[in-house]
């Protein structure tokens, strides 16, 4: 329980600050922190419009996407307290939950016959795909490292002692980071604010989504954010108790937001046809986590 | 069991003197009492009652011992299922094909004899008569998918599904006799006294024998090359049966060997591990580019087997290192799957056949927006798609999480050996998940949304209402499953408790344990659809009150979009194909712009299965050029042939009347 209102609390600011950071690093003022909120609820008062190709699923595949987004932070826990569902092979769920969303997310787009809204459909059908296969090493090496397989569990029992668990954790950092950038089509896989529909990959995919459903897609972005930032905070905090854990918990939220803002504002986007590379490169990082957890556990012997 | 096959050949004999439509309700009311009396008898075996019955048999065979338990039992319930509501779709799907009298005959006979023989293959204990019941099997396959058989293409395929599943026929009695003439006995019960007396290689050289043979069958690369052409070719329910039930008994085999050979068990399922990530990754890849809607099915087919295939390979591995969990958790995960895909797959098969009818058309590029057209057929496909990539909440997903949970389970006590297996398998089983959500947004993207990519120059509509009860049935089916498992769950039982064999009474029972893994997934997926719901229902609520309006898709600016400028399924998928070029054999063929006003240019790409290039199509090529160096022997003469008669004839007689001379030549011969 306590996870879930932590994450929303999160899921409000984090997106604000990245694009606060992004504003000052150039040098303007931005807006305040809570302007994407704002937008996001301006979203649900408008009226909508809807493409005459489309079908019903363009019409259900956005609360479809945002109710996954939901389901899986369901799952997430926080410290020694447990996400409101928490069962062995949680992680799965979670992974494949989120693949639900972006199935629809993905048919959506085609279905309004949009030559643009296809190539985003293609990419982000092509780049979550080699998101996974990190997060479920990642999630391995922690289950051998442990012998637990869920969240809840995992995280609880994960102490950080060794030089090699530091290592260990800071590379789980940077997988877990690197994968919500994937996930949630940021630099330097994908340019949010890109102005030409060619070189979108998310943006292009909700090109004609509009009103309620657009805020739904948007919002479940945002959130996204803060569960990601929440299994990196998972990471460090195991059994702190709550009055150490909670703020260490917004503290890391908001030096994610930070450092993805400020690769968003000094790093360029790859090359589209790059893109696959550097995934396969998180997929190598997360295997390295695995050999670390061998060793940690003299499997090598 | 007398009545079962009474029924069958009674009918047969009926058949021929009906016309088309009591033909077609001939075959049906066969299927089905036959399917209601087998799985009458499945669901008791299901239920502890296995049953046994002796045939006296004939002098060739010795007696013939029947057995239907719970793993038969399981079996026949998925054949049964799929055979009845792929027939009762086929009565409709056949309708266009009324006039091919003859044909039809044939193809119901056919028909009757592969479910009669499916079912018996389940039970059959004897090793000649389960050889005959496989032929009859293989050979009524045969006749069913050449249906269309004026069709070059067609004749092709199931020539080449017929000589591979003669190759699989070879294997299986190599290991048959082998047992018969160390033993002098073709029950089964000999196979077990014999492995369980030879420890060592001979078992296991035994087991990879049936394993060959029951993998082409079941389309485990790299034995899979008759797959891709032979469920294209078929008819719409066909291809559902074949690939739903026809290519799962080759599973029931492995499982069936399983239980009765005894050998080093960790060595066969890493060997069944090993070829089941091979299959799964590689079908699924190849899946992606087919542009043929069926074909691509088929590869789809291959992936799953793999899958399953993990399932077992994980089953056998808990055989091998005595741990119960382990076992029940893979071969569950197996048992079930085979169920699942039984059911996503033949649905994804007959709406395929619903396009087809429709559009007379399966080439995916050519088609487009059928989901205004036929939305009935769109939501199935949808539906089983989704189940196909293992999504919650349907079915798909109960499986894969049991073969996942194996997988982890597993991993608590591993040495590194096997830990880099395990690692390297889930990495497999998580990208062949992406690669099916590719693969099927790319499938029901294109096929069913957007706007139609060509004009038809016939009226394109939804199927009769009654060719789509079979297949809702099927979804209701895929849907139950996924958020209902403990049912199924409970019938597992058994079956698993045959496959772990005596590791049963060590540790707790099994159903507590997969129940207790199962119970919080089926809770969240509750969870997940009330959320969904939620969301849905604040929706229609606010947006009640907003205005909606429609409109043309955005065009980026550009104001007279056409259907052609759509994304097609090749440029869907092609950020794919250049990453796994390697893997992939792709042939481009490119007409270039020339001139100041091009007129029209033309691109087109086709990947060919590399492994059936190297391990099937050049070694044939080559045995053809060597056997073509003496076709001056083949000349068409009657007189030379009369001459190599009578040559014969003569070397025949002579070599034995000068044998010792000969012999007495290589010795002087020697002697120098």
């Amino acid at each position: 329980m306590l996870s879930l209102i932590l994450i929303l609390i999160a899921g409000v600011f984090f997106t604000g600050i990245i694009n606060r950071v992004k504003s000052l690093s150039s040098g303007r003022k931005g807006p305040d922190i809570l302007q994407p909120i704002r937008d996001v609820i301006s979203l649900f008062k408008k009226g909508s419009v809807y493409s005459e190709t489309t079908s019903f699923v363009f019409q259900i595949a956005p609360t479809i996407y945002f109710a996954s987004v939901i389901m899986a932070m369901l799952v997430v826990p926080f410290g020694s307290s447990k996400g409101i569902i928490s069962f062995n092979g949680d992680f799965i769920f979670f992974a494949y939950v989120l693949s639900l969303g972006k199935f629809f997310n993905i048919i959506s787009a085609m279905d309004t016959g949009s030559s643009f809204e296809g190539m985003g459909a293609s990419r982000e059908a092509l780049y979550s795909m080699f998101a996974e296969p990190a997060f479920f090493i990642l999630m391995g090496s922690l289950a051998l490292l442990t012998g637990y397989t869920s969240f809840h569990e995992m995280f609880a029992a994960l102490h950080i002692g060794s030089y090699i668990s530091y290592a260990l954790a800071i590379l789980g950092t940077f997988v877990l980071l690197m994968i919500s950038m994937v996930e949630n089509s940021r630099m330097p896989i994908d340019d949010p604010k890109t102005h030409l529909e060619l070189t979108m990959v998310h943006e292009v995919m909700i090109l004609d989504n509009s009103g309620f459903d657009l805020g739904l897609i948007l919002s479940a972005g945002y959130l996204k954010f803060a569960i990601y930032g929440a299994l990196v905070v998972n990471l460090f905090i195991g059994v702190f108790p709550y009055q150490y854990s909670i703020p260490i918990f917004f503290v890391i939220q908001i030096l994610l937001a930070t450092a993805i803002g400020l690769i968003e504002s000094f790093m360029a986007r790859f090359r589209m046809s790059h893109n696959a590379q550097f995934i396969f490169v998180l997929t190598s990082v997360s295997l390295l986590i695995f050999f670390g957890a061998l060793l940690i556990l003299g499997k090598f012997a | 069991m007398n009545a079962f096959l009474t029924i069958a050949f009674g009918a047969i004999l009926l058949i021929p003197f009906l016309n088309v439509k009591g033909k077609g309700i001939a075959v049906f009311a066969v299927v089905l009492s036959n399917a209601l009396l087998s799985g009458n008898l499945a669901l008791q075996a299901l239920t502890g009652q296995s049953l046994e019955y002796v045939f006296s048999g004939s002098l060739a065979t010795g007696p013939i011992n029947l057995r239907l338990d719970a793993l038969s039992g399981w079996f026949i319930l998925i054949i049964d299922f799929i055979f009845v509501t792929g027939c009762f779709y086929g009565l409709f799907y056949m309708k266009a094909y009324q006039k091919q009298m003859n044909n039809i005959t044939l193809h119901g006979i056919a028909f009757i004899l592969l479910h009669t023989s499916l079912v018996s293959l389940c039970v059959i204990q004897n090793s000649i008569a389960f050889l005959i019941a496989w032929e009859i099997m293989a050979l009524s396959a045969f006749l069913v998918v050449i249906f269309e058989h004026e069709k070059m293409a067609t004749v092709k395929a199931g020539m080449n599904y017929l000589i591979q599943s003669h190759v699989c026929i070879l294997f299986l009695m190599f290991g048959f006799i082998w047992v018969a003439f160390k033993t002098g006995s073709y029950d089964f019960n000999a196979i077990t006294t014999y492995t369980a007396a030879h420890p060592g290689a001979a078992g296991m050289i035994l087991f990879l024998s049936f394993f060959m043979g029951f993998a082409i069958k079941a389309g485990f690369i790299p034995f899979h090359t008759w797959l891709p052409y032979a469920h294209p070719a078929a008819p719409a329910h066909i291809s559902g049966i074949m690939s739903g039930v026809i290519i799962k008994i080759g599973i029931f085999g492995i499982l069936r060997m399983i239980t009765i050979i005894k050998a080093d068990y960790y060595s066969i399922g890493l060997v069944i591990l090993t070829f089941s990530l091979i299959s799964g990754l590689y079908g699924v890849m190849l899946a992606i580019v087919q542009h043929n809607l069926k074909k691509l099915l088929a590869y789809h087919s291959i992936e799953n087997i793999g899958i399953i295939g993990m399932g077992i390979g994980i089953g056998c591995i808990g055989l091998g290192t005595d741990s119960y969990i382990l076992a029940s958790l893979g071969f569950a995960g197996a048992l079930l799957h085979t169920l699942n895909h039984a059911l996503f797959k033949s649905l994804l098969f007959f709406t395929a056949g619903n396009v087809y009818q429709a559009t007379h058309n399966l080439h995916i590029d050519q088609l487009g927006g059928l989901i205004r057209k036929m939305p009935h057929t769109a939501r199935l496909f949808l539906v089983a798609a989704i189940a196909i990539c293992g999504i919650p909440p349907l079915n798909g997903f109960i499986s894969e999480f049991i073969i996942y949970s194996g997988f982890y389970y597993w991993m608590q006590d591993a040495m590194l050996g096997s830990l880099l297996t395990i690692i390297f398998s889930v990495l497999a089983l998580v990208l062949i998940g992406g690669l099916a959500v590719l693969c099927f947004t790319k499938a029901f993207g294109i096929v069913f949304l957007g706007t139609p990519r060509q004009p038809f120059n016939h009226e394109v509509h939804e199927v009769s209402s009654f060719q789509l009860v079979p297949l809702y049935l099927i979804a209701l089916f895929i849907v139950v499953i996924g958020v209902f498992p403990q049912i199924f769950l409970n019938g597992l039982l058994l079956p698993v408790h045959l496959l772990t064999g005596n590791l049963s009474n060590l540790e707790v029972p099994f159903p507590e344990k997969i129940i207790d893994i199962l119970q919080p997934v089926t809770l969240s997926v509750w969870a997940f659809i009330l959320i969904v719901l939620l969301v849905f229902g604040l929706r229609k609520l606010i947006q009640h009150r907003g205005s909606s309006e429609v409109s043309p898709t955005w065009g980026c600016g550009y104001t007279a979009p056409t259907a052609r400028i759509q994304y097609t399924a090749s440029s869907f998928v092609r950020p794919y194909s250049k990453l796994f070029k390697p893997f992939l054999l792709s042939s481009k063929h490119e007409e270039e712009l020339a001139g100041v006003f091009p007129t029209g240019g033309a691109y087109e790409t086709h990947i060919f299965d590399r492994i059936e290039k190297y391990l099937i199509e050049n070694p044939i090529a080559a045995i053809k050029s060597l056997l073509g160096k003496f076709l001056f022997l083949q000349n068409g003469k009657l007189q030379f042939y009369i001459l190599y008669g009578i040559a014969f004839i003569v070397s025949v007689i002579c070599i034995p009347l000068f044998y010792d001379q000969i012999v007495l030549f290589f010795d002087f011969i020697k002697q120098i």
